[in-house]
């Protein structure tokens, strides 16, 4: 019984990382993709049918480039750096429910990697961890512009912190649980967050955009002003590294806003499915239907990227301490006085 | 009415500098309304001429690759007289004149032709002053409908008769469709 579970478990992490890279490398070519067309262009289209090998090509350019390192004291956390921003970006796939379950060669099969108690608080710490990899890749960098970076993305990542966690409060008081398991399932039947929190589903996606280092908060890699950022010393892999962790975060990010608010696999119907088709098909639908809300999100982020433009400094501190945070908790509030009266 | 109010084109907006109000300071109608612009771009038809497959029709006064006419009989025009060379201002014209023989009278028009005619395509400025001056209108940039295509070598820059002289063919067919007309 237990040789079975490390197997299944094993098998089912390898799959989880294998489609996280995969997602993370056609988002690349979906960035490039979604840029063109937004502005009339048609984007890549010469590595194979429609620029369909364009990733690998990309990963194999960045693999044949010099592996420059820089005069700097610190070659060690240089290395480091771009580790830490990948493996972070990959850890939080762990406690995400992909599906239900499905029911395989007699037994049934959890589609989810681990179900620990405080998914959210353990989602919250491995992202957190993700600035430490541009913090210490910057500051090794032994460059003004990388450190002036890494300093703006230690800042930013804390300011949007406290909004992104308080604007889960609201959701988890009505939730009453940590693990993503039970908040997909409660949300079954279109009883979706989205619905009854949308101003917390604003706030945290918001804070998303700002903890992904996507624009419009991407002032930790401002070429206008820095020169590329925390990236600018590093070349070959590991600034493919740091790149793929950005995509990697933003395919994960996806996936939280999906489960924490548009119901992660549940779709309308599920249980007639269930009931007239069996447990297998019906869940491999919810999988899809999940797949499909996070290359939502996902594209959602790009078409955000392609039509603001970055915030100033002082605007994103403001929007995030004195809009943000006042917002959530106003939010916290309203959500309590309703529950208390609902009661 | 002020100076500063009047519109002709009645597009002119006053700007103010006023405080945002709370719902503006949140940025996200304004967010929305770009969203609704840029999405409209994701379905209008794409501008890109995907260029060595389709080709952008080129203008008729176009000053391209050049060309060494041929005329009716598809003889070459040129005399060599050296008009072309005289009037370049980069100096990118070379020839050698020959006499034509008794046996050659329908290859070259004139008595004299240009047994090397050479164009050094970095110099060339396509200005068209070769052209202008050619008596014989021997030399065109506009016919060819074609740029001097890239290259890795210099030596390979300088065009010959080779690439330069009209094709046969063409010149036969348009006196074809001359004489149909």
């Amino acid at each position: 019984m237990d040789s079975t579970i490390i197997i299944e478990k094993g098998v089912f992490i390898v799959i989880i990382f294998a489609i996280t890279m995969l997602m993370a490398m056609y988002s690349t070519l979906a960035e490039r993709k979604i840029a063109a067309w937004l502005q009339d262009r048609i984007g890549p289209n010469r590595a194979g049918k429609g620029g369909i090998l364009q990733p690998l090509a990309d990963g194999l350019k960045l693999f044949s480039k010099e592996e420059f390192l820089p005069d700097t004291p610190n070659k060690f956390l240089f290395v480091v750096g771009p580790a830490i921003s990948m493996s972070v970006a990959l850890m939080t796939s762990a406690v995400i429910p992909w599906g239900d379950k499905l029911h395989l060669f007699g037994r049934d099969i959890v589609l989810q990697a681990t179900d620990i108690d405080v998914a959210i608080l353990y989602v919250f710490g491995v992202l957190s961890v993700g600035v430490y990899g541009i913090m210490i890749g910057g500051w090794a960098s032994n460059n003004k512009f990388s450190l002036m970076s890494a300093m703006r993305a230690a800042s930013q990542m804390i300011s949007y912190e406290i909004a992104m966690g308080l604007s889960i409060i609201a959701l988890l008081m009505m939730e009453g649980t940590l693990s993503l398991r039970e908040i997909s399932a409660n949300q079954s039947g279109m009883h979706w967050n989205v619905f009854y929190q949308p101003i917390g589903f604003i706030i945290f996606l918001v804070c998303s955009f700002a903890e992904t280092n996507r624009t419009p908060f991407d002032l930790a890699e401002c070429e206008a002003e820095l020169i590329g950022g925390y990236h600018t010393e590093y070349s070959s892999m590991r600034m493919g590294f740091y790149l793929f962790a950005e995509y990697a975060s933003m395919f994960i990010s996806s996936t939280i806003l999906s489960v924490l608010y548009f119901g992660g696999y549940n779709y309308p119907g599920m249980e007639w499915a269930t009931q007239n088709w069996g447990v297998n098909p019906a869940n491999i639908i919810g999988i899809v239907v999940l797949f499909i809300k996070i290359c939502f999100f996902i594209f959602f982020f790009m078409w955000v990227r392609w039509t603001i433009p970055r915030f100033r400094y002082d605007q994103l501190m403001r929007l995030g301490w004195k809009i943000l945070i006042p917002l959530a908790i106003a939010n916290i509030l309203v959500t309590a006085v309703v529950m208390l009266l609902l009661q | 009415m002020s100076i500063e109010t009047i519109s002709l084109s009645g597009r002119k907006k006053e700007v103010s500098n006023k405080k945002m109000s709370f719902l503006e300071s949140l940025y996200l109608v304004a967010i929305v309304k770009g969203l609704f612009i840029t999405i409209k771009h994701l379905f209008t038809r794409k501008v890109t001429i995907k260029y060595p497959e389709q080709v952008r029709p080129m203008s008729p006064v176009y000053r391209g690759q050049h060309m060494l006419m041929r005329d009716e009989e598809g003889r070459e025009r040129c005399t060599a007289c050296g008009l072309c060379a005289l009037s370049c201002p980069a100096e990118a014209i070379t020839m050698k004149a020959e006499e034509r023989k008794p046996d050659e009278k329908h290859l070259y028009r004139e008595e004299k032709y240009a047994s090397i005619y050479e164009i050094n395509m970095l110099r060339c400025i396509f200005c068209g002053l070769c052209e202008e001056a050619c008596p014989k209108q021997a030399i065109y940039l506009t016919t060819s409908k074609k740029i001097v295509k890239a290259n890795y070598e210099r030596d390979e820059f300088i065009y010959g008769k080779d690439k330069l002289v009209m094709p046969l063919e063409q010149a036969l067919n348009n006196t074809k469709l001359k004489t149909a007309n």
